[in-house]
Parts: structure tokens; C-alpha cells; sequence
């Protein structure tokens, strides 16, 4: 049986959690500044570390290709634009523990060679904000943000910037456009922001789990943080269980825990119901079903299986939800979102959404199947940036396991389910 | 353009006003490298004096950055925070992206929105309460999730979420699930936006309800990270 390991969430039940009386004297970024800076990026490859912002990729190699003795400034820019559906972690994260990010955005900048770093926090959670805000201010005071932290020599400023309701911003070279002034939409790739980042100099983005996670691999160890976990998947990550469950909440685990025993720990589906489907990582990651619940969450097992890790965001619906509503609702949120700079992404999600609404009301046609897997088939892979990418998971994935639920719809001309059943007070 | 002319289009601000937003976006473009990307705080900044991106915020600015007014409105436009009218003193969002809609976030939304007599992106005809569609707010272990001047109001009801909406229109005291001990005005929220610290950081608890289960039960087993 696989167990919680609490590390980023340990603290977040005491008064303090966010004061660094509470967090501690920041002994990683101390001892990390006495290392040589590739020894750094050398343990947090080591640790297996992998971007905790859902693409999972190894976050030392990220750091190891950002070019060194270039005579360019470099910059680090942590994503905290958090937005994708059911991801709410980093969230919680910053407003309990902020001290935990900005000793990583210390090491990290360090190893890097950056002297200025930004945390890109979405604007639609003031109090988190002002968590980032006043620990920022607070390291500050006690020298460890500013000039020459720890008699190192090592110099560096870090400024929260707020972006402003725009879910593309969370990709990272949209956030980068965000974060220079511009309209968030997405950059060609390549050049990578490694090489030509913000303001067209090398440039780490990272997921603020990823970096409050390495003041943990510098105290403890690569081996330590690499002992748990799976082999390709290691150490732990935040769990985030929401929806019809009875104690939904954040669990921090070793990656490779499955959903059967996060449910045990969180109390099981509601009472008196069972799980129909869920997402491993997002909205963007296609659904699973109870066929699935003793995948292992990690990134290999749950590719293998036809979802991705993504963001670890379970969002749990029992049987009382209509899958064609929420696909619908997700389907409107991407063509909401969609930054209209890429063709088959903006007029895809546009159609998709035309057409499941169609179906939701029961006045379509087993064609229009046909119509929405092609339409996705034709968005996937063929814009700039993966949101068109993820608008297409749901459709495909839930025509693939519950067609017969779409065809009802239009037997019966109309949605067989009782939405008030789903609800939080409804379902009993 | 004459002299003349360039001296009364400048700006709508009354002179204190501008000389107040002067010394602020002096402050905030000095923490960046490079002046453009202050625009999203100033732009925050105009709003927290107008309740919305006026005219005359978006002059000023384009000025301060050395920006045409084009290039102002092409990003503000592009993003939803920045509103093009004047928003209420409390702006509430309701959730109805997917999970908080199925969990009840649709019913809150109609009842609420028939409740107070505005739609999307509306206010009240006093000015007090303006309502949104907002997606998804990274909140959904606390859903259906409504969210004030951008505080967090948890496992929300639509009895709750017009409860909320009187006693804001009362103005009784509003406390938010994870929040300061009061409600600050949807100006003042901007403010902070714009990356002006209130000092109201120390207030309300470090986190709470659904964000602590993960620990509460750690704790009860007895489970811990392995030591090294």
C-alpha cells in the first residue's frame, strides 16, 4: 500500500505556515549557494525531478540547456498562472507555504546563473498574491532575496507580476509574451525559451511545484527525493481530489499511488454512489473510467493507459453526471480560452462547441459524432501550443467509452440525466 | 496636433490623481527590466482608480510606457480581469466551468443572476454588485466555488451565495473562507493586483477545510516522508 509523504504540505496546518518564522532559515538556498551551480543542476537531474506543471519534463535537463558564459542576463520565471480545469494545487501551495517557492526560485536562479526572476501568479486569487507579496518583502528584509545573499556574491531580485484572466497565459511562451507587455498568445518553437526565453534571453520556466520541491532535493538528496516514487516517475507530487467525493481535498504522494487508494484515503466516492469518470490531470488529460482505478499515477502508466499524468487534478464524477454536459462545458471553456492566433484552434473549438450543444439537447445525429471526432482530429497537433491539443482530449476520449451515452441523447431528444442529482446538496 | 491640444487629451485624471498614479507607476515599472512589461500591473492600476479600464486609464498608460494608445487597448481587451465598464463595488464570480457547474455552480449561477437582476459581465443600477462567469478558479476540492472581488468563498449553496450577496449590499462585514478578516472593494483588490502590497497578508488562515485532508490523514496513520 502506498502512503502519503508529506513534504510541500507538512506545514500547512500551522498558524505560521507562510511567515518564515514558520517555514524556517531558508538552510537549503544556504547550502546551495556554497556549491558550485552545476553540482546543483547535476543532483535535481539526478533526483529524477520532472516538471510538476503537467509535461513532466526532467526539470535538471531543462535547467542544463540554458546556455552558460553567454554574457546574456538569464531569467527564471516561475508559471503560477494555475487555470487548468481541476488543478488547484500550487494554488493552496503558495497561500500555506510561498517561502518554500521563493527558497527554490533562490537554488534554482543560482544554479542557472539568473539574476532576476518573476513569479507569474494568476490575478483571480488576491490572497495568495498577497501571501507571494509579503513573503517576497520578507526575504528581502532578512537578506535573502536582494544583493550578495549569504556573503555568496550571488545577487538576485524576484518581482510578483499578476497576470489577468487568461488561461493561455499558463503556456509558457504565451506567459512570456504576457510577461513583456503583449497580448498572452503563443510563440513558435524553436527557438525554446532555454535559448531565446524572456526578452529574448535564455530563460527558465518552471511550475512553482516543481521549484518548491528542490529546496527538499538540496537538503535530503537526490537519492532521497528519487528513493520514492516509480522508476521514471520519482518522488512525490500533490494529488488534488475533486468532485463527487466525500473528503475531496490534497494528498501528497510518491507518484505511481492509484485512485482506488487516494479514494480510500479521502473516504470514498459519496455515499450511496459510484465513480463513473474522471480526469488524471486536468481537463486537457482524455478521462478514464472505473476500469481505471488501479492505473498507477505516474507519467509511463497513465501514458500507457491513453491519458498523461498532466497536472495530478482528479476530478471525480459519479453516475449521476451526463458526460456530454461536461464535455460540453469543457468544450466551451477551450473555445473561450483559445487565443484565436491559431486557425484550427480557434474554429475548432468553435465548431465543437456548436455541435455538442446540438447533441446535449438531444437534436443531433450519430453523423455529428462523426463531426466532433473530426473536427478534433483536424485541431490536434496542428496549432502553435498544446490548449487546442488538450481541447480535443475529452472528445475523444469520451466518445471512445461512453458513445452509447451521446446516441441516447438524441433517442430521447434531450439529456436523460437530473442535474439537480449531481449536485453538492443534491444526489442524496 | 497643437501644443494646446496635446495638453487637454492627455488625460482625464484631475491633477493630485495623476501626480498619486505617477509616483505608483514609478514604483512598479522600476521592477522590471524592461518598461512594456509593467503594462498588465499599470493597466491593473488604472483599473483600482476607475473600477474599470477607462478612457483616460488607458492614455495614461500608454504614456508612461511610451506605448500608443492601440497598443494599450489591443492587450487589454485580450484579457478578462480588465474590465471595459465600470464594475461593481463587489464583484462576484461564480464558477461554472465543468466540476463546480455539475456540483452546483449552474443552479448558484441562475439563481443568483434571477436574485440580483444582472447577467454576465453586469452590475446593479446602485453599483454595488456585479456578477461573472468565471472558469475555472483552481479551487475545485472547495466547489461549487464563488469567488468576491477575487477572495475565495468555499462550498458554496445558492441560499449561501445570496446570503453573501445581501450582507455585502447590507454592508455587514464579509469574511472569505481563505481570506483577510475583511472584504476589501473591487478598487482596492486591483491595487494589490497592480503589485502595491496591503499589508493583509498575516490575516486568515494559512490554508484550510479540503486543502488540509491530505495531512489530516497523514498525520492520523502516522505516515511521513522517509527520512533521508
Amino acid at each position: 500500500m502506498t502512503t502519503l509523504t508529506p513534504v510541500l504540505t507538512a506545514n500547512w496546518d500551522q498558524p505560521d505556515s507562510f511567515t518564515l518564522d514558520g517555514y524556517g532559515d531558508y538552510s537549503a538556498a544556504r547550502k546551495a549557494l556554497g556549491m558550485d551551480p552545476d553540482a546543483i543542476i547535476q543532483a535535481v537531474k539526478d533526483s529524477g525531478l520532472r516538471g510538476r506543471g503537467g509535461a513532466g519534463f526532467p526539470t535538471g535537463m531543462k535547467w542544463g540547456f540554458i546556455p552558460q558564459g553567454d554574457g546574456k542576463p538569464h531569467y527564471l520565471v516561475v508559471n503560477a498562472d494555475e487555470s487548468e480545469p481541476g488543478t488547484c494545487k500550487d494554488i493552496p501551495l503558495m497561500m500555506a507555504n510561498p517561502h518554500s517557492l521563493i527558497e527554490g526560485i533562490v537554488i534554482a536562479c543560482y544554479a542557472i546563473r539568473a539574476n532576476h526572476a518573476f513569479i507569474y501568479v494568476r490575478g483571480e486569487v488576491l490572497h495568495v498574491i498577497r501571501r507571494l507579496q509579503a513573503a517576497v518583502i520578507e526575504a528581502y528584509g532578512k537578506g535573502l532575496l536582494g544583493e550578495n545573499i549569504f556573503d555568496s556574491g550571488f545577487s538576485l531580485e524576484l518581482a510578483v507580476h499578476s497576470g489577468a484572466g487568461a488561461y493561455i497565459c499558463g503556456e509558457e511562451t504565451a506567459l512570456l509574451d504576457s510577461l513583456e507587455g503583449f497580448r498572452g498568445q503563443p510563440r513558435l518553437k524553436p527557438p525554446f525559451p532555454a535559448v531565446a526565453g524572456l526578452y529574448a534571453s535564455p530563460t527558465v520556466v518552471n511550475n512553482v511545484e516543481s521549484i518548491a520541491s528542490v529546496p527538499s532535493i538540496i537538503t535530503h538528496g537526490a537519492g532521497w527525493f528519487a528513493g520514492m516514487g516509480t522508476e521514471k516517475s520519482k518522488g512525490f507530487g500533490i494529488f488534488s481530489l475533486s468532485g463527487h467525493v466525500t473528503r475531496p481535498g490534497q494528498f501528497e504522494a510518491p507518484l505511481g499511488i492509484t485512485l482506488r487508494e487516494l479514494l480510500d484515503m479521502a473516504g470514498g466516492i459519496r455515499q450511496g454512489h459510484r465513480l463513473k469518470f474522471w480526469t488524471p490531470g486536468g481537463s486537457s488529460t482524455p478521462i478514464f473510467t472505473d476500469e481505471h482505478l488501479d492505473v498507477p499515477l505516474d507519467f509511463e502508466s497513465v501514458g500507457a493507459k491513453g491519458s498523461m499524468l498532466g497536472t495530478r487534478a482528479l476530478q471525480i464524477f459519479d453516475e449521476t453526471t451526463c458526460v456530454v454536459r461536461a464535455v460540453l462545458r469543457w468544450t466551451e471553456f477551450y473555445a473561450h480560452e483559445s487565443c484565436g492566433k491559431c486557425t484550427p484552434c480557434r474554429e475548432g473549438t468553435f465548431w465543437l462547441k456548436q455541435v455538442l450543444k446540438r447533441l446535449e439537447k438531444g437534436q443531433g445525429t450519430e453523423e455529428d459524432l462523426s463531426t466532433i471526432t473530426d473536427i478534433a482530429d483536424n485541431i490536434l497537433g496542428r496549432s502553435f501550443c498544446a490548449l487546442g491539443d488538450g481541447a480535443t482530449s475529452p472528445i475523444h476520449s469520451s466518445v471512445q467509452y461512453f458513445r452509447d451515452e451521446y446516441l441516447q441523447h438524441f433517442e430521447i431528444g434531450g439529456c436523460p440525466f437530473d442535474h439537480a442529482a449531481s449536485t453538492l446538496w443534491g444526489g442524496k | 496636433m497643437s501644443e494646446e491640444g496635446k495638453a487637454t487629451v492627455n488625460t482625464g485624471y484631475a491633477p493630485e490623481v495623476r501626480a498619486r498614479l505617477e509616483r505608483d507607476a514609478k514604483e512598479i515599472i522600476g521592477r522590471y527590466p524592461k518598461t512594456r512589461s509593467a503594462l498588465l500591473p499599470l493597466l491593473h492600476l488604472v483599473q483600482s482608480e476607475d473600477g474599470y479600464v477607462s478612457d483616460a486609464g488607458h492614455e495614461f498608460c500608454a504614456e508612461m510606457l511610451g506605448l500608443s494608445k492601440a497598443e494599450v487597448v489591443g492587450v487589454s481587451t485580450f484579457y478578462t480581469m480588465y474590465k471595459r465598464r465600470p464594475m461593481g463595488r463587489y464583484h462576484v464570480g461564480v464558477c461554472i466551468n465543468t466540476l463546480c457547474a455539475v456540483m452546483g455552480g449552474d443552479q448558484i449561477w441562475d439563481e443568483l443572476s434571477e436574485y440580483v437582476g444582472v447577467g454576465h459581465d453586469e452590475v446593479t443600477p446602485d453599483g454595488e454588485i456585479s456578477l461573472e462567469r468565471l472558469e475555472c478558479n483552481a479551487a475545485c476540492d472547495f466547489a461549487p466555488v464563488v469567488m468576491v472581488n477575487w477572495e475565495f468563498f468555499d462550498d458554496q449553496t445558492p441560499e449561501s451565495a445570496k446570503r453573501l450577496v445581501d450582507d455585502l449590499r447590507r454592508g455587514e462585514e464579509v469574511t472569505p473562507t481563505r481570506g483577510p478578516n475583511r472584504l476589501c472593494t473591487f478598487k482596492e483588490a486591483s491595487r494589490v493586483l497592480a503589485g502595491l502590497y496591503d499589508g493583509q497578508a498575516g490575516e486568515g488562515p494559512p490554508a484550510a477545510g479540503a486543502s488540509l485532508e491530505g495531512l489530516k490523514v497523514a498525520k492520523a496513520n502516522g505516515w511521513k516522508a522517509p527520512e533521508q
